[in-house]
């Protein structure tokens, strides 16, 4: 981070850096509700390891925002302490996991807009999110991987495989235009170099999930206008359970150590 | 690519061979079950890579492994008992030779 940032660009960035972590703490807290619950004891480990990247990368850019804060917050008290409404995620990763396929789902989408994401952020001004950018996309490379091998072996499995992932597609889809509906911090974002446009971000994206339907004889869901603001703190009721579960321990036994 | 998903034991069983990082073979690690080959790899390296054991991974299907009968062993292993010159350890090595 500059030192020369001005008072509203430390904002600006604090809130960018708040919705890019809280994407993955999310997402990392709800696959982690799938240990012991997995169909297989190798997709229990499979998952587990993908939410332990998740909290990692959650861990490097909520300690970040702490920084940048500069109120003497650490990674803990951001992602324990929080409310309801400080938390920046897209509401898509708060979804529910719904059945194994469902999950899948969820998680090619995230996946594959978190890499070009932070592909592109690699390049970002702002050094420190380059670096966190260059390590989280050698994790999310496997993540896809893994993701979209299931949802191939899903979409092009059985004829109740393949049903159920389409309606988990069908239901999750209109989630993902929060992702690339730009708001005026993502494009202060952009102007500023610190991240990549979404509109770019969303043209690969889509290219990239187009291919993988297509090899998982899955349809592309028509894109409905929206009025989800997960971004901007206005969430669904699922965050809400997630966090009671996140936020007992550190709310119960303050500054815990292990 | 259509194996029905009841239970990860009616998935066929794979033979899992790490190299480690600096290791010039592929050790066998372990088995585990998988729809396909590529799962293997993917659960092989959730399962045996985690820690950083490795830098390659192979999978085999169990099946394709054919393997000597404990059986024979006497035909097959016992006869090289008795044939100690074939190690080379009746040779003096000269003090010149440094690597051997």
């Amino acid at each position: 981070m500059s030192a020369a940032l001005s008072k509203v660009e430390a904002q600006n960035l604090f809130r960018y850096v708040l919705r890019l972590g809280d994407l993955s703490l999310v997402l990392g807290q709800r696959l982690g509700e799938w240990v012991g619950h997995s169909p297989a004891l190798e997709e229990d480990l499979g998952l587990a390891n993908i939410a332990l990247d998740l909290i990692g990368q959650a861990r490097l850019l909520l300690t970040y925002a702490g920084e940048i804060e500069g109120r003497g917050r650490g990674e803990d008290e951001i992602a324990f302490l929080r409310e309801h409404g400080e938390y920046l995620n897209a509401i898509l990763v708060e979804q529910p996991n719904g059945d194994f396929g469902h999950t899948i789902v969820r998680q090619v989408l995230i996946d594959a807009f978190q890499l070009e994401l932070y592909q592109r952020m690699t390049a970002s001004t702002d050094e420190r999110l380059a670096a966190i950018a260059a390590k989280s996309v050698k994790e999310i490379l496997y993540h896809l991987r893994y993701s979209s091998g299931w949802l191939v072996r899903l979409g092009d499995g059985t004829e109740e495989s393949h049903v159920r992932v389409q309606t988990a597609m069908d239901s999750l889809w209109p989630y993902t235009v929060e992702l690339f509906a730009d708001d005026e911090l993502d494009r202060a974002m952009a102007d500023a170099g610190v991240a990549p446009r979404l509109a770019e971000v969303q043209a690969a994206w889509i290219a990239r999930i187009d291919k993988l339907l297509e090899e998982a004889t899955l349809k592309r869901p028509a894109s409905r206008p929206h009025s989800w603001h997960g971004k901007r703190g206005q969430h669904s009721e699922h965050l809400g359970y997630i966090l009671a579960e996140m936020q007992h321990l550190q709310r119960t036994y303050p500054g815990a150590r292990w | 690519m259509s194996t029905p998903i009841e239970d990860s034991r009616d998935w066929p069983l794979y033979e899992v061979f790490v190299r480690a990082r600096g290791g010039l073979d592929h050790k066998h690690v372990g088995s585990l079950h998988a729809a396909d080959a590529r799962m293997a790899i993917d659960h092989a390296r959730d399962l045996y890579t985690r820690r950083l054991e490795g830098i390659s991974i192979w999978v085999v299907a169990s099946k394709d492994i054919t393997a000597s009968d404990p059986a024979e062993n006497d035909s097959l292993f016992e006869p090289a008992r008795d044939k100690i010159y074939r190690h080379p350890t009746f040779y003096e090595i000269p003090d010149e030779v440094k690597t051997l």
